[in-house]
């Protein structure tokens, strides 16, 4: 069995046999891998809490047929308990990684922007200085346009009008002029559009001044296009506590 | 492919958990060479499980009465609950006869990538449970992984405004583990949680 080395963040685990855990990890040089952690689950296990989700981890995998190997694992970063200890973080979080999981591609398909993305978001999440429903937003955004589905927030999404427009559509891909607006588009607040436009381009400053109600409505018109782009919407998503 | 009920029993065995079509024909093999007395036994088990157990109006553990053994003992001390994830937990638990409080199972722990949140849990139970005053003391017993962390933060949040004593599970390095090979989130927790020796 060839074995290789990468560094990656754990998205998620899942119990097998009597103390197994499959562990999916997106992994900067091989994208998204799934491998088994032999005996994980026993407490006196050498892998310990280093392969619980959001920890960001140094690697030795083992080939295998279908399911990898992992055979050392070394913390870089261990985020999980600083994110698990904060209820809302942790809601966010866990979306986050959903959306990392289903975003990410195939298998060993490399995705380095993405884990770029997720790693950045999560230290951003752990910091605790921002709120984590719009660090999720963010994250989500640009998840979307490194997956090739960026928003448009100034132009009209179909003609390239320049804006400010006052129709969102999640199937046209952003907001719309009156001229391309679909039966349906949503007419979100101006500061709700100016809110989904300074989480897309990372302008902090002017996201975090905004209201309760602005953020409560950029963040369903973020599910919505994330719904629409992924055919089903993230099940993590309902439980994000705001 | 066997003809009729072979097949049936070998599709049903490799249905349980752990058990694959290897392993459920080998089993199968096993029940049809075995003496008919103890597979009637254990066909009997596997029905009467299905009819008499249920899960205690209470705390919610495994049980054939209406109440479990723990909330039937009159000599458990009313004020200290203990609130485990699965009916296993109180098991392991009760192994170590430290402990003589009630239990409450909440049926699993808070993952959003699942699909559990609160609502999915037995927390409502829980808090009409701690309503009457009688409890004074919640022990946090969830896992010690991120599901189990999350839910304990979760439960912290809801218990705190009431009042109560609420204490979490000590986490730390296992008896018998060498140091060298604790990780950083174990040995970190050992640190927070170190005590003084001559108490």
């Amino acid at each position: 069995m060839a074995l290789y080395r990468d560094e990656a963040i754990v998205l998620r685990t899942q119990k097998l046999g009597e103390a197994d855990r499959i562990i999916t990890v997106l992994s900067r040089r091989h994208g998204r891998i799934r491998a088994v952690a032999r005996g994980v689950r026993r407490t006196s296990s050498r892998f310990g809490a280093r392969l619980e989700p959001f920890s960001h981890v140094d690697l030795q995998l083992a080939e295998g047929r279908s399911l990898h190997v992992i055979t050392q694992a070394e913390s870089l970063d261990a985020m999980t308990m600083t994110i698990g200890a904060d209820y809302p973080t942790y809601t966010a979080g866990t979306a986050m990684l959903e959306a990392a999981d289903r975003l990410a591609g195939e298998d060993q398909e490399p995705a380095v922007q993405q884990f770029l993305l997720l790693v950045g978001g999560l230290r951003v999440l752990a910091g605790g200085e921002r709120d984590p429903s719009l660090v999720l937003d963010a994250f989500l955004l640009r998840s979307l346009s490194v997956a090739g589905w960026a928003p448009s927030f100034e132009e009209c999404a179909r003609c390239g009008a320049p804006g400010p427009h006052r129709s969102f559509s999640a199937s046209t891909g952003g907001v719309v002029c009156p001229a391309c607006r679909p039966p349906g588009a949503a007419a979100p607040a101006p500061e709700t559009v100016r809110l989904l436009s300074a989480l897309l381009t990372g302008d902090w400053e002017a996201a975090g001044a905004t209201d309760a109600r602005t953020r409560r409505e950029s963040s369903r018109l973020v599910a919505a296009y994330l719904a629409w782009h992924l055919e089903r919407g993230l099940r993590s998503l309902t439980h994000v506590d705001r | 492919m066997y003809e009729g009920i072979v097949q049936d029993l070998i599709d049903e065995l490799g249905r349980l958990p752990g058990v694959g079509p290897k392993g459920a024909q080998r089993i199968a093999f096993y029940l049809l060479d075995a003496d008919p007395v103890d597979v009637k036994r254990l066909a009997e088990v596997l029905t009467e499980v299905k009819d008499k157990v249920r899960f205690c109006s209470t705390c919610g553990n495994v049980t054939e009465e209406e109440q479990c053994r723990v909330c039937r003992d009159p000599r458990r001390d009313p004020s200290v609950l203990c609130v485990v994830e699965e009916s296993k937990d109180v098991v392991a638990i009760e192994r170590t006869r430290e402990y003589r409080g009630r239990y409450h199972v909440l049926g699993g722990a808070i993952s959003p990538i699942d699909g559990v949140g609160p609502d999915q849990l037995r927390v409502r139970e829980l808090m009409s449970r701690l309503s009457d005053g009688a409890v004074t003391e919640v022990i946090l017993a969830t896992d010690p992984n991120l599901e189990g962390e999350a839910t304990a933060t979760y439960l912290t949040r809801m218990l705190r405004p009431i009042g109560l004593r609420v204490t979490r599970l000590a986490s730390g390095l296992p008896v018998g583990g060498d140091l060298e090979y604790a990780d950083e989130v174990t040995l970190g927790r050992a640190f927070e949680g170190r005590r003084n020796v001559d108490d």
